[in-house]
């Protein structure tokens, strides 16, 4: 899964979140902006976000209301993009496989399960390593170090 | 102590470790950052996080390269606002709408360097491995992180020795090189990790010819791609930059995560596409598919010797008729020399049109938009659906030799039915 069909480079000028997620997954599920909701997980395999550093695929993807991406792998910079912005990229060796489109699942990272309310199906998720937490926790990399430097102390004013 | 990878080592001194191997995860301060349009979306974070002034003005580059001149009036207005803001920042080292590439002004105009550390916004930026840099690309939040703070974490990658054995047969060049590293890794056998090119092919491999391996390495997943300095890169630099290089090499006891061989002799023109990078083959596979575009530009294949090839290819011939040949050069030195030259003559005397230094039509902003259904033949470095505009268009890669070969014919082409 490609930046370029999580978002057509042609959508790229206007970097309003709102017209982002209007376009977003077009190039792999055209009705995927009408129909995903607020909380939703998109489930992928392998190398999801390969190709452009665009960030816009995030800020699409966590416009529309996704609340997580879990693959089995992520393009290195995609994964950067995802938690800089506070968008949990999970990875998990199976969950592509395990789930199917339209199953309500629970994500727990501290017990490291994703799973459906009924148990019926389950999937182990990797651990987020812990300086990455820290920026998710904190909503993503700007108020990670906004508070960072203001604690510090170490804003250099204009 | 074992030897060590020149990732280890460039990473390592950036971030005061000399001792970091590696799977280590440091905080590493950049020799020199990067960022083009996407500066725009690195201000507004930068901004957010409140940090005052850029850590280092002398540190960072700007250029507008992906929609010059403005395509529209919303990249008219973001242009705008990045020129003010280099200017109120004190970036000093800015290239204007027209100047060129990213990629190929850090190293044309030389401000990447070996042995530095250079981070880039966009995905492409491993290009700079080329003069034995660690180069990687990052996203603009996370260069809005840079600008605040001069650091970055970053995992130190493994590194796969890639051996390049004699000389390419005449009619192939070193993106069907590059296409065949990406066809046998696949487009993540090389995730997180460094390709290293060494091998006795070295040597003849000029700096434009190692930007093609180093750039195309992004399609493979690589994290960064690197050519160690040698007395071609030591000659890139003579008499343009003073003072001493940091040439800095693998040692030869270092620990490499695996190693490839490839005897280049071997390496046909290829052709990759559609829509996957990975899908490369012999250009006789696909030989006689109709193309619509042939477009020979880009950060992988704009430079010098990639249009002096297209020219040679188009001397005393014209462009198919209903085919449509674009070419954008790199730079506007690239551009400059192949007038000189007389290359942009014999492009346009075919039929072609000549359009401004940048990236064009590579990601569909502008310049040679394709159309659904239509199909063009390209020596940039992606094919993904979409990418050149329609989703329903193909996108097929190839050297810039058998792009013009194809915009001859009409069809995709072999490019030694035009040599000599």
């Amino acid at each position: 899964m490609n930046t370029d069909l999580i978002i057509p480079g042609r959508y790229l000028e206007n970097y309003d979140p709102a017209h982002l997620a209007s376009h977003a997954m077009e190039g792999a599920r055209k009705e995927f902006a009408g129909q995903v909701r607020k909380g939703d997980i998109v489930v992928a395999g392998n190398n999801f976000g390969c190709g452009s550093s665009r960030e816009q695929a995030v800020i699409a993807l966590k416009a529309a209301g996704v609340s997580a991406v879990v693959a089995k792998s992520f393009a290195r910079i995609f994964y950067r993009n995802a938690i800089n912005l506070g968008l949990p990229a999970i990875v998990s060796k199976d969950a592509h496989v395990v789930f199917s489109d339209g199953d309500m699942v629970l994500l727990d990272s501290s017990l490291g399960l994703m799973r459906t309310e009924d148990d019926a199906k389950k999937s182990s998720i990797d651990r987020v390593p812990s300086h990455v937490e820290h920026i998710l926790a904190a909503g993503g990399l700007v108020p990670f170090l906004k508070s960072k430097l203001r604690s510090e102390g170490t804003n250099r004013d204009v | 102590m074992a030897g060590r990878t020149a990732a280890e080592k460039i990473i390592g001194r950036a971030a005061g470790n000399q001792e970091a191997v590696a799977g280590d995860i440091v905080e590493a301060e950049p020799d020199l950052v990067m960022s083009h349009e996407s500066t725009f979306l690195v201000n507004k974070s930068f901004r957010e996080i409140g940090a005052g002034r850029p850590w280092d003005p002398e540190k960072i580059v700007v250029v507008l390269d992906h929609r010059t001149p403005a395509n529209t009036l919303q990249t008219a207005s973001v242009h705008a606002r990045i020129r003010e803001l280099v200017r109120e920042y004190g970036i000093k080292r800015f290239y204007d709408a027209g100047e060129g590439i990213c990629h190929q002004l850090l190293v044309e105009e030389r401000l990447a360097k070996p042995g530095q550390l250079v981070l880039g916004a966009d995905s492409h930026t491993p290009t700079a491995g080329a003069i034995g840099a660690f180069a990687t690309g990052v996203g603009a939040t996370e260069m809005a992180g840079i600008w605040a703070t001069g650091k970055i974490w970053l995992k130190i990658p493994e590194t796969v020795k890639v051996v390049l054995g004699n000389c390419l047969p005449l009619g192939s060049y070193p993106k069907d090189l590059a296409l065949e590293i990406v066809r046998l890794l696949g487009p993540s056998g090389a995730e997180y990790k460094c390709l290293e090119m060494v091998g006795d092919a070295l040597p003849g491999l000029l700096i434009s010819s190692r930007m093609v391996l180093c750039n195309m390495s992004v399609e493979a997943g690589a994290k960064a791609a690197i050519v160690a300095p040698d007395t071609v890169t030591a000659q890139w630099y003579s008499g343009v930059v003073e003072g001493r290089l940091d040439m800095v090499r693998s040692d030869s006891d270092c620990a490499y995560e695996s190693e490839m061989s490839i005897d280049l002799l071997k390496v046909p023109p290829m052709v990759s596409g559609p829509h996957r990078v990975e899908l490369a083959r012999p250009v006789g596979e696909l030989e006689g598919k109709h193309i619509d575009q042939a477009f020979i530009g880009t950060c992988a294949n704009g430079r010098l010797d990639d249009l002096a090839a297209a020219a040679g290819v188009l001397k005393n011939r014209k462009v198919f008729p209903g085919c449509r040949l674009i070419v954008a050069p790199a730079s506007r030195k690239v551009m400059e020399e192949a007038i000189d030259r007389g290359f942009f003559q014999t492009i346009l005397a075919a039929g072609g049109t000549m359009v401004p230094p940048g990236c064009g039509p590579c990601l569909g902003a502008h310049e040679g938009v394709l159309g659904p259904g239509e199909t063009c033949i390209s020596s940039s470095n992606r094919n993904f659906p979409g990418r050149m505009g329609s989703d329903e268009a193909e996108i097929y890669l190839a050297s810039p030799a058998t792009v013009a070969a194809s915009a001859v014919e009409g069809a995709i082409a072999d490019p030694r039915r035009y040599l000599g």
